[in-house]
């Protein structure tokens, strides 16, 4: 059954692998990317930031939350709800 | 309102240069961030489902304090009011069907054919959170948060910690978090006993049907969750930034939907155990669901933003999950926003696929069933938990008076598919996945 405690533990070297190689790669490329200090005019624009409406992605990530399986990513869930 | 302009851009600017990645979630509305003053964004939002389903309606206020450069508060208020009919997991049958409400109280119908929807719910959810965002000294920023919702028969409290530390002259930030919640799970009609048996009240005294319906009920039951966080953040540009998320999420407790049913199906026929049989205690055959009472799932998300030469902007990322239940999915999110002078439209899609949980079962069969004591420990027929395709087009359009007020309309649209077994002789003639077409428009103020 592909929930055995032998898949699970698949699954979580799976992730911890991948957090892994991402560490690294971000470790180990993020040393020669980046602006100085006077180049941060685009990305100091409102509509770059990560999250442009916090408002906007509470109300999505609730809605998704209610009707999906899945949950978070971004940022913590935002708090249960019943959602029946 | 704001009266004093003088210098506003320069300080604007820097501020926001400062502000820009600092954190995970946090770089919201860090760039509107003018020092002594609150930033308020207020919306509306109505969302309707398709055949007369789910719908509600949405205010949100948001405001955030912000002391200095750095340093800032964030108070948000979200009420909303839900009425409508949800699916209750059992199948649809060529007999009518009749199920008792989640409360005991009343029963509902459901003709021939059609899906069982429990028409009961209405609700009002009222929730209300704080955070605490400040720097510690010149390469770390911290922050903390409070959550509580509160609707009829739901409960949900967290805490939330997380701490940044820029590294590269602020290009790269990394971030580790950490939210401890505890939600109280208050059923209507407490919580049932998973797998137990409905109890219908027809032809019995009330003493009678009490008595079945209260030997189907558990106490009331809580859960608890721990979620963990770890990101980089990483300027690669001047014109594109990017996040990559690791989230871990551990949730234990009572876990399992209290208002969810399955069905049982004849081995043979296809014949539905709930329209078409009524065993001697006068009960047709409904079991609660059961799911597992602990569940660990891990997300990994990626968000890349990217600014063309003309100064549209592109926002794209891709989240897996995987949880130990079983399912994994895989979101897809774009948008680009197309910015002209004062204005801006930003059409979104998103794609969604999700495999279904391990003890997914759209209806138990007579021989899982067997005859009260089912040969299975944990099974929902909880459509979210299904196989499911989600896909959502949308748009939003913005105005911007000036630097600090700006109005929005947002018009989402989504449609769910589910898939799976299609079941077996009679079963086959219904409709056991039907798709779920839902849609919200939002309002937006800020200022």
């Amino acid at each position: 059954m592909s929930n055995s405690p032998r898949s699970s533990a698949r699954r979580s070297r799976l992730a911890g692998t991948a957090l892994v190689i991402a560490s690294i790669l971000a470790a180990a490329g993020c040393s020669n990317l980046g602006v100085k200090p006077w180049e941060r005019d685009l990305l100091a624009d409102p509509d770059m930031q990560l999250t442009v409406s916090a408002v906007d992605a509470g109300l999505d990530d609730h809605i998704y939350f209610s009707k999906e399986a899945s949950s978070g990513g971004r940022g913590f869930g935002g708090g249960g709800c019943g959602c029946n | 309102m704001q009266l004093n302009t003088h210098g506003k851009p320069v300080g604007r600017a820097l501020a926001a240069a400062t502000c820009a990645l600092l954190g995970v979630q946090a770089t919201d509305t860090l760039a509107k961030g003018e020092p002594g003053e609150w930033d308020v964004e207020t919306a509306l939002l109505v969302y309707a489902e398709s055949d007369s389903r789910v719908s509600a309606a949405e205010p949100v206020v948001s405001a955030t304090r912000n002391f200095d450069g750095e340093r800032q508060l964030n108070l948000k208020l979200v009420a909303d009011t839900l009425t409508g009919a949800s699916p209750s997991g059992a199948t649809p049958s060529d007999l009518p069907q009749t199920f008792t409400s989640p409360s005991g109280s009343g029963s509902y119908d459901i003709a021939a054919g059609e899906a069982p929807l429990d028409d009961t719910f209405k609700d009002t959810r009222v929730a209300l959170s704080a955070s605490w965002t400040a720097p510690l000294n010149r390469d770390y920023t911290y922050r903390v948060g409070g959550y509580a919702s509160r609707e009829y028969d739901y409960l949900s409290t967290a805490v939330t910690g997380s701490l940044s530390r820029h590294l590269n002259n602020k290009n790269t930030t990394l971030t580790g978090g950490l939210s401890l919640g505890v939600d109280v799970v208050d059923p209507v009609g407490s919580a049932p006993i998973g797998l137990s048996r409905m109890a219908l009240r027809d032809g019995k005294t009330d003493a009678q049907f009490n008595q079945e319906f209260a030997a189907t009920r558990d106490s009331n039951d809580n859960k608890t969750l721990v979620d963990a966080l770890f990101g980089v953040t990483q300027v690669i540009n001047r014109q594109t930034l990017m996040q990559f998320n690791y989230g871990i999420s551990y949730s234990s407790g009572y876990l399992t939907d209290p208002y969810k049913l399955l069905s049982v199906i004849d081995d043979a026929s296809g014949i539905n155990y709930g329209g078409n049989l009524i065993e001697t205690d006068g009960n047709p055959v409904y079991l609660y669901e059961n799911r597992p009472d602990t569940r660990m799932k891990h997300a990994l998300y990626w968000q890349t933003k990217y600014m063309l030469g003309n100064g549209d902007v592109v926002d794209g990322s891709y989240r897996f999950m995987l949880d130990d239940w079983g399912i994994n999915s895989h979101t897809l999110d774009l948008k680009y926003r197309l910015r002209m002078a004062n204005s801006y439209l930003e059409p979104h899609f998103r794609y969604y696929l999700q495999s279904e949980a391990d003890f997914y079962k759209r209806y138990l069969t007579a021989t899982e069933y067997n005859n009260g004591a089912p040969t299975l420990t944990e099974a929902s027929a909880d459509y979210r938990l299904g196989e499911l395709t989600g896909l959502t087009f949308g748009a939003k359009w913005g105005y911007r008076f000036d630097e600090d007020r700006e109005l929005a309309i947002r018009a989402e649209y989504m449609i769910q598919s589910n898939d799976g077994d299609e079941g077996f002789g009679k079963l086959t003639n219904q409709d056991l996945y039907p798709d779920t077409d839902a849609m919200w428009v939002q309002l937006s103020y800020s200022f």
